[in-house]
């Protein structure tokens, strides 16, 4: 399966040189760009690691390539996504987010489903990735 | 025609001598009067009867809008009337439209009880529609003071945290409404909302209609549903969802619905304008109190909204349904196949979106107006468009919205998950190249043959679709033109 969260996952994987224009495109905006990774990809897993600090004063997008890069050095077999965030009054949260980087293959989630009363089944969604521990998921 | 800019109010003992006197000299045409800050205005949009002027038809709508009555009484004199009353402070003939005048209308606070549209309504658009001497009447805007806006709940989500809790930023969200809206079984519904999902869109709708017949009653079509939901999120790692229309008959069914859509971990529910302004308040409220996004569907609307002349216009509709506390509204789609001019449909987004409206003619906004941090309302586009069409969505419409191919989804002549998939991938090239600095509207076409090189269904949908639009002239533009001295 391939994960399709994020703005681009339906086109092509994106090239650095891809990277660098949207993420000048919200730096431009004035949002702050920030790379973030994860193992665990479920949709509602929202606090991605952090690779440092939203880039607040950076006006260059090859810095963000850069970090990008940094990050696949430690964690090239995860996920990686590239998020824009706005501090302007009445947003104040996230203006763009995009995968940048995802493990070789992606196993997808399992539909667990808890059956009840009246029909009703109780759904849970699992990623077969989270079946290891930390650190031991994807190669 | 009379001077405009002149009193006519008779003062003293005279003024409550028993009989009829016009309105004009009752006291509700005050050319004079500053509007105050926290006055509500209404601007409407009136057409006398012959031989009936055109500032005593503003008076008369002033006073049958609030105090006034066919005769005077003199139990007026009990009360602080002079601020009960209404006052027309403002009649302007329309451009190039003979017999037609805005009257400008302001209503002191206390006239209206707080946080209740039914109030609001029944003053503003209440027995003065039906009034004699006027051959129509259409309420065009308002102006909402913020000690007014702020009585009322406003959208019980708003787009960013809808945004937040669906974990999609930065583009327009995809939806589908299931065709054909009457006839499936709960089984064949939840096919076609499955397919959907899976092949890339964020949403599917219940249409307005769908609620609980004998070929699909709700229970089933809500299970069915959610099965659909989860097994699309599980195939795509995206949360998805689908509008549960609990529409019903009365409250209590509307409530057990929700709660039966809220049990099986839907993320939104929706509801019909029909069901009145008073059940869309307690849904709201319902909505906020349970973490549920509402869409409202405005069944209904253009029974009045549509004709120039007479009604009350979709930007009024608007600014009512953000204090009562939607989150989805339908806002037309410029391109599609229903109403919708350009620059009144800008209005209208204008008035789902943003923090502050400044007074755009053009736009056919009369009024600025602070929203004072309520949510913002997405709008939803829906009626007649395509993947074909997607730069001109996106530069129509901006990111804020949801972009709905209900045939251009499930017409796609390989298949649902297919059209969902071209219509995807339509919306993340165009997007891109936007953001990279591309000019879409004039290269879109381009944009869209290279990015269907790669993808086979917008190729398809591209050849099935390409002749397709409706290119119709609009019953509801803009009575000012943007330059000015130029009227439309």
């Amino acid at each position: 399966m391939r994960l399709t969260q994020g703005q681009f996952s339906y086109l092509p994987d994106l090239t650095d040189e891809d990277i660098r224009v949207q993420a000048q495109y919200a730096i431009d905006k004035g949002w702050a760009v920030s790379v973030e990774f994860t193992d665990d990809p479920h949709p509602r897993n929202t606090y991605w690691e952090m690779w440092g600090h939203p880039m607040f004063d950076n006006p260059d997008a090859a810095a963000v390539v850069y970090e990008v890069n940094e990050c696949r050095k430690l964690h090239g077999g995860k996920y990686i996504r590239v998020i824009a965030f706005d501090a302007s009054p009445g947003w104040e949260s996230i203006r763009m987010s995009f995968i940048v980087n995802r493990p070789k293959t992606e196993p997808g989630f399992r539909v667990v489903r808890q059956e009840g009363e009246g029909r009703v089944v109780r759904y849970t969604i699992e990623s077969y990735a989270v079946r290891e521990p930390e650190g031991q998921r994807y190669a | 025609m009379n001077d405009m800019s002149e009193s006519k109010t008779v003062t003293g003992a005279k003024r409550y001598s028993a009989g009829v006197m016009k309105y004009a000299q009752m006291g509700y045409w005050e050319p004079d009067y500053t509007p105050k800050d926290t006055d509500v205005i209404a601007l409407f949009r009136i057409t006398p009867q012959d031989g009936v002027d055109a500032v005593e038809a503003a008076a008369a709508v002033a006073g049958e809008s609030s105090t006034a009555t066919w005769t005077v009484v003199w139990t007026d004199r009990l009360t602080a009337c002079e601020k009960y009353r209404a006052k027309a402070y403002r009649v302007d003939p329309v451009p190039n439209s003979p017999g037609e005048f805005f009257a400008y209308i302001a209503y002191d606070l206390d006239l209206f009880e707080g946080g209740s549209i039914a109030n609001l309504t029944a003053s503003i658009i209440g027995n003065v529609f039906g009034f004699k001497p006027l051959k129509a009447l259409r309420l065009e805007d308002m102006r909402l003071p913020v000690a007014y806006v702020k009585t009322f709940q406003g959208p019980a989500t708003g787009i960013v945290v809808e945004r937040e809790r669906l974990n999609c930023y930065g583009r327009p969200l995809l939806g589908a409404t299931v065709k054909p809206k009457l006839g499936l079984s709960g089984r064949n519904y939840g096919r076609v909302v499955y397919e959907a999902l899976k092949g890339g869109l964020d949403f599917t709708k219940d249409d307005e209609n769908i609620n609980s017949q004998p070929f699909m009653h709700w229970r089933d079509r809500f299970l069915y549903c959610m099965e659909a939901v989860n097994r699309a999120s599980a195939a795509t790692g995206e949360v998805k969802g689908t509008y549960l229309n609990v529409t019903a008959g009365t409250m209590e069914e509307m409530y057990a619905r929700a709660e039966f859509a809220k049990s099986l971990g839907s993320v939104i529910i929706m509801i019909d304008l029909v069901i009145g302004y008073t059940a869309i308040q307690s849904m709201a409220k319902w909505a906020r109190d349970n973490d549920m996004i509402l869409h409202l569907h405005r069944a209904g609307h253009s029974t009045y909204t549509r004709q120039r002349s007479h009604g009350v216009s979709f930007r009024v509709i608007a600014k009512w349904m953000r204090l009562a506390g939607v989150d989805h509204l339908h806002a037309g789609t410029v391109v599609g196949k229903l109403e919708g001019d350009p620059a009144t449909t800008k209005g209208y987004y204008d008035i789902f979106r943003e923090e502050y409206n400044p007074m755009a003619l053009e736009n056919g906004i009369f009024f600025d107006q602070d929203w004072a941090s309520l949510n913002k309302m997405m709008p939803v586009a829906s009626g007649g468009i395509h993947a074909g069409q997607m730069h001109q969505l996106l530069t129509y419409l901006g990111e804020d919205v949801v972009l709905q191919f209900g045939g251009g989804t499930i017409g796609h002549p390989h298949g649902i998950a297919a059209g969902a998939t071209a219509n995807r991938v339509a919306l993340e090239a165009m997007l891109y190249a936007r953001n990279s600095g591309r000019d879409i509207w004039n290269e879109g076409e381009d944009i869209l043959r290279d990015a269907a090189k790669t993808c086979t269904p917008l190729k398809q949908a591209l050849d099935t679709w390409k002749n397709v639009s409706f290119d119709y002239a609009s019953t509801d533009a803009p009575d000012f033109a943007p330059t000015p001295g130029v009227s439309m």
